[in-house]
């Protein structure tokens, strides 16, 4: 198998319930079209009512383990950025 | 008993068995993980749809056999799938070239019994046709790839084509049994189906830039008779690894 011909993907899922697409693993396609195809046998079984989103892993930018200081401690102190504060209703779900 | 229904029904849970147990054989050594997986879930919903055919024959024969009684406890000249399924897997694109022209003749077959006036059989094609509506896509899906890819891979094909095309035909055959059952309203003619598969597995193998052989080449009569009990030599093989172990020991539960 050639690696260049068969990139990596990242696969992402909403189950059934699920609100948001959540990131479930990795996978080795062609092209996009095998890839949702391979995402559905491998990662979802094929369950009804849910969406995949597949992404070539190479496009994918992330932040970098040594910025973490600069990108999030600063937030860590100033709990008031966070709305917590507030009695959420019932009927309000998912915040 | 009915036995026209009995005999129908064992075409259907036969050949989903055999095919299943072929698709089988793959586990652990498709050409990539992802293709592994995929082929074994496909051999997961054939079984799947075998058990549910199996034992409404069962039901129908009224001898109190169950599906496993009916999987294991029967010789070759008793299975009554079509020849196509119980070829040998061959390489993977000869595998999925056999798994393409039973995938796009399943969905046309299903979608016809999902409207039987029989609820029992409607109600199996219709959960069935479901997964086979994913089988015929993904596996129209590797044809293409395969025939219209490399050198190597266009002329394996190929040569899995001019091998596996002549036990085509067979699937569009009608016998009394066929007759007496559309008489009835419970199914419709298999040849009915003929033309909406060959415009469809033209059109993929048109994509896939393969030759289709002469139509005429699919028509022989020594090509048919796996749903008459008349099965190549590859059929006792297969029995004989997957029975083995109910042979052995008959009548043990698992």
């Amino acid at each position: 198998m050639d690696k260049t011909e068969w990139p990596l993907w990242e696969v992402f899922i909403r189950s059934q319930h699920g609100l948001a697409h959540k990131h479930v693993g990795s996978l080795r396609a062609s092209d996009a079209e095998m890839a949702i195809n391979n995402a559905r046998d491998v990662y979802t079984r094929r369950n009804e009512g849910v969406s995949i989103w597949v992404v070539k892993s190479g496009d994918i930018v992330a932040s970098v383990p040594g910025d973490k200081e600069a990108l999030f401690d600063a937030a860590r102190s100033k709990v008031y950025r966070h709305p917590t504060f507030f009695p959420m209703p019932d009927e309000v779900k998912h915040m | 008993m009915d036995h026209a229904l009995f005999q129908y029904l064992l075409r259907l849970g036969d050949s989903t068995l055999v095919l299943s147990q072929r698709l089988s054989e793959w586990t652990g050594h498709g050409p990539a993980l992802e293709e592994d997986l995929a082929l074994t879930n496909t051999a997961l919903d054939l079984l799947g749809q075998a058990r549910m055919w199996l034992t409404l024959a069962g039901e129908v024969e009224g001898l109190s056999r169950d599906e496993d009684q009916l999987a294991y406890l029967r010789d070759a000249p008793d299975y009554r799938n079509y020849l196509l399924v119980e070829r040998g897997n061959g390489d993977y694109g000869h595998t999925m070239l056999r798994q393409f022209f039973f995938d796009s003749w399943h969905y046309f077959l299903l979608q016809r019994l999902s409207l039987s006036p029989d609820a029992r059989i409607a109600d199996i094609a219709a959960k069935a046709l479901k997964e086979v509506t994913y089988h015929a896509r993904r596996s129209a899906d590797i044809v293409v790839r395969l025939g219209d890819g490399t050198a190597e891979s266009h002329q394996r094909m190929q040569s899995a084509l001019d091998d596996l095309w002549r036990y085509t035909g067979e699937l569009f055959v009608d016998d009394s049994i066929h007759t007496a059952l559309a008489q009835r309203g419970v199914i419709t003619l298999h040849e009915t189906l003929e033309q909406d598969w060959l415009t469809h597995v033209q059109a993929v193998l048109k994509e896939a830039t393969l030759n289709l052989p002469a139509i005429e080449d699919a028509r022989h009569s020594a090509y048919q008779g796996g749903m008459a009990g008349r099965h190549t030599e590859a059929l006792g093989y297969l029995l004989a690894e997957m029975q083995h172990l109910q042979r052995s020991y008959p009548g043990a539960s698992w």
